[in-house]
């Protein structure tokens, strides 16, 4: 008898406190300067609207991996998520993962960030931070040596060659094949290639290959050693120590290389300046690195599009601007304040490449991971031998086929 | 109360069915049920980036895998990278454990020491490891170098870069193997021993003769356990090279990785997963039949 009496308790306690739920939400946000500025705004967020948003933080391939897997066992409880729109925009679309947000006013952002968050007629995704590719320099090093910064690539390697000694690498830029890939866009670009053309692997151009002799040859004689093992986080070490006289990487990292609790180097020996042109121009990278999207199999897309809102709203890009973030909102270039805060070098080579950059980073394509390790290839062969391969151009032909094959299998072969 | 005896007696009579319960579920849910349905997908052409749904395709996933280079050159590196990492270990581990199993001051301590690389956490291990290797800025060049020695790209070249990551496996999992064969070491009888002094036998033969026949049987259980965990390592390539350069460290875990959570290709990463399993078991099953052989 006191056992059912308990069950019935329990069942009204349990109906009751259904009734009564409070609305929340689920975010996955990455680990990313924005996503930790959100993560401490989001109490701000609750207080005002009486809404719990269970956060999770996940570092960037982690959280493309967790969200794979929930969707694609459609056992997935996420409502917002932040997303990478280059690396997994086409696949998620694909899947039908995203959820179209009509009602949401793109007229802040600039067009060629919008290209990467539509698909179709539909918007599917909110530009959070953009990054374009830059040259780091030590200006004390520059000063010593009596040299001016580097506006081309002929310029480039001639100071690489001046500055490089056995204690300092004259140059350094990521040679981790696949991590690669994107810092070496802008190098190929500037020499007038590219890596899809009309939804076709291009990489095997005579322009594309220049490019990447090119980088081969800089990594090999100026790099750092053991560079064919190296992202950006072994090359920012080595510039935080002092060991690097000129970088070519995102804009992203300017923050923490001017951070003095984690460099060596005085801020002001810092420098930041356009990426140098090549024989066909300047026209570096400028992506979007991180959007946000609601989840097409969410139950909760009214609240869900009422956080988004809040999460790309003005007020918290200029937040997100004063901590040094880049963000993808014209407005938030346009501020007063922010503008007299934010290092000038920052703004010019954003100005530049907002005006003249390309919105893609790497090839635009649903298997984007895969292409990376086959572009990789060739980058590691390059450097190897100091771009001098005399099978550089076989085995790019080799994995533009590769490509063209992934692409075949993903329906997506001379679609654009 | 008549019915709570009768549930008593039902639960008594069922207890060795109930109180293992836990125990099976486990062992289905968490370990049978993942490897059959890794079985299954290696049979279909689950492929995420395609957007397609998943279909049969029974043994094509396993063609286009052999057929591919890659495979074959990760498989025989995770052989290469085992074969390195476990027979220096097994010297290494037999070296410790004979001077472990003297009597000196300090002993305790010794042991205790030693136990302090198995307890660490591997990602954490690879990344204080990949310091250490940093070509520019780390410790093994800084010392090369104070040597006289010629600097090395470490992990940073595809010549050096199996052997460095076999050296952390080597740093870490030798003392295993070193506790193993001294707790075989310290069983043995004292009788056999002195009758060979007593005989007049040096101590090399004793050593060949006598400690290494009867130390056999734990120092196989010892080589079961490391080679079956090398082959599967994960966790320190992962953190330190992530396969790199290029692929030049990629062993069948990490491609098996590659292809499941970066390519998304869920049905060809299975067949991957599949030939590592049967790898394994191999392995494992050639390794207790010799030691059965040896008992016998």
């Amino acid at each position: 008898m006191k056992s059912k009496f308990m069950l019935v308790i329990l069942v009204v306690l349990a109906l009751f406190s259904v009734s009564a739920q409070q609305k929340e939400i689920r975010v996955l946000l990455a680990n990313h300067p924005y996503g930790d500025l959100l993560k401490a705004a989001i109490p701000e967020y609750e207080k005002a609207t009486g809404v719990k948003v269970n956060v999770e933080s996940l570092q960037e391939s982690q959280l493309t991996t967790k969200l794979t897997t929930e969707f694609a066992t459609r056992s997935s409880t996420v409502d917002v998520f932040m997303t990478r729109p280059l690396q997994e925009g086409k696949m998620f679309y694909k899947n039908g993962w995203y959820e179209p947000l009509t009602g949401y006013d793109f007229s802040d952002y600039p067009k060629n960030a919008l290209d990467v968050a539509t698909f179709g007629n539909k918007a599917y995704i909110v530009p959070l931070v953009t990054e374009w590719e830059v040259l780091y320099y030590r200006i004390d090093l520059f000063k010593k040596a009596g040299l001016s910064v580097p506006t081309n690539f002929t310029e480039l390697e001639m100071a690489a060659k001046r500055l490089n000694s056995s204690d300092m690498a004259g140059f350094a830029s990521r040679g981790k094949g696949a991590a690669a890939v994107t810092q070496l866009s802008s190098y190929v670009y500037n020499y007038g290639g590219t890596y899809l053309d009309k939804g076709k692997a291009a990489f095997d151009s005579k322009e594309a290959i220049d490019a990447i002799r090119f980088y081969g040859k800089m990594l090999a004689n100026y790099g750092p050693s053991g560079v064919t093992n190296m992202s950006w986080e072994n090359i920012m070490p080595l510039f935080q120590a002092g060991k690097v006289a000129m970088w070519t990487d995102a804009s992203v990292f300017y923050g923490q290389i001017v951070d003095p609790t984690k460099s060596q180097v005085p801020a002001e020996n810092v420098g930041i300046a356009n990426f140098p042109a090549g024989p066909k121009g300047n026209t570096p990278f400028i992506v979007v690195s991180w959007g946000m999207a609601i989840a097409k199999q969410s139950k909760n897309k009214a609240l869900a599009m009422d956080f988004i809102k809040w999460a790309t709203s003005q007020g918290l890009a200029k937040r997100g601007m004063l901590a040094n973030i880049t963000m993808a909102r014209n407005s938030a270039w346009k501020d007063a304040e922010v503008r007299s805060k934010i290092n000038t070098g920052l703004i010019a080579t954003q100005e530049y490449a907002a005006k003249y950059g390309i919105p893609y980073d790497r090839p635009y394509m649903s298997a984007v991971g895969e292409a990376r390790d086959l572009i990789g290839e060739v980058i590691i062969e390059s450097i190897n031998t100091a771009g001098t391969s005399t099978k550089l151009e076989a085995l790019a032909k080799d994995k533009v086929d590769a490509v063209n094959g992934l692409l075949e299998d993903t329906g997506e072969y001379g679609v654009y | 109360m008549e019915p709570k005896k009768i549930r008593g007696s039902f639960l008594e009579r069922n207890l060795h069915i109930i109180f293992p319960m836990p125990a099976v579920i486990f062992v289905v849910v968490m370990m049978f049920f993942p490897v059959l349905y890794t079985f299954f997908l290696s049979f279909t052409n689950w492929n995420l980036t395609s957007g397609m749904p998943l279909s049969i395709v029974m043994l094509r996933s396993y063609q286009r895998i052999l057929r591919e280079p890659r495979f074959l050159a990760a498989l025989g590196r995770t052989f290469s990278f085992t074969a390195l990492a476990v027979s220096v270990e097994t010297i290494l581990g037999m070296i410790i454990a004979l001077i472990l199993n003297r009597e000196f001051k300090g002993k305790g301590l010794t042991k205790l020491i030693m136990l302090l690389p198995l307890v660490s956490t591997p990602v954490a291990i690879g990344i204080a490891w990949n310091l250490f290797y940093d070509p520019t800025i780390g410790l093994a060049n800084f010392v090369l170098t104070r040597l006289g020695l010629p600097k090395q790209a470490w992990t940073g070249s595809s010549s050096t870069v199996i052997p460095s990551l076999a050296l952390v496996d080597i740093w870490q999992w030798t003392p295993m193997i070193a506790l193993i064969l001294l707790s075989g070491l310290a069983s043995l009888s004292n009788e056999p021993y002195e009758s060979a002094r007593v005989d007049g036998a040096t101590e090399w033969q004793i050593f060949w003769r006598i400690t290494l026949p009867m130390v056999t049987p734990t120092l196989l259980t010892a080589l079961i356990l490391r080679s079956i965990d090398a082959l599967k390592t994960f966790d320190i390539i992962y953190a330190m090279t992530g396969g790199g350069p290029g692929y030049s460290s990629e062993t069948l875990n990490i491609m098996a990785f590659k292809y499941s959570f970066e390519y998304f290709r869920m049905g060809q990463a299975s067949v991957i997963l599949v030939f590592l399993f049967l790898l394994v078991l191999i392995m494992s099953l050639l390794i207790v039949r010799m030691r059965k052989s040896l008992e016998l």
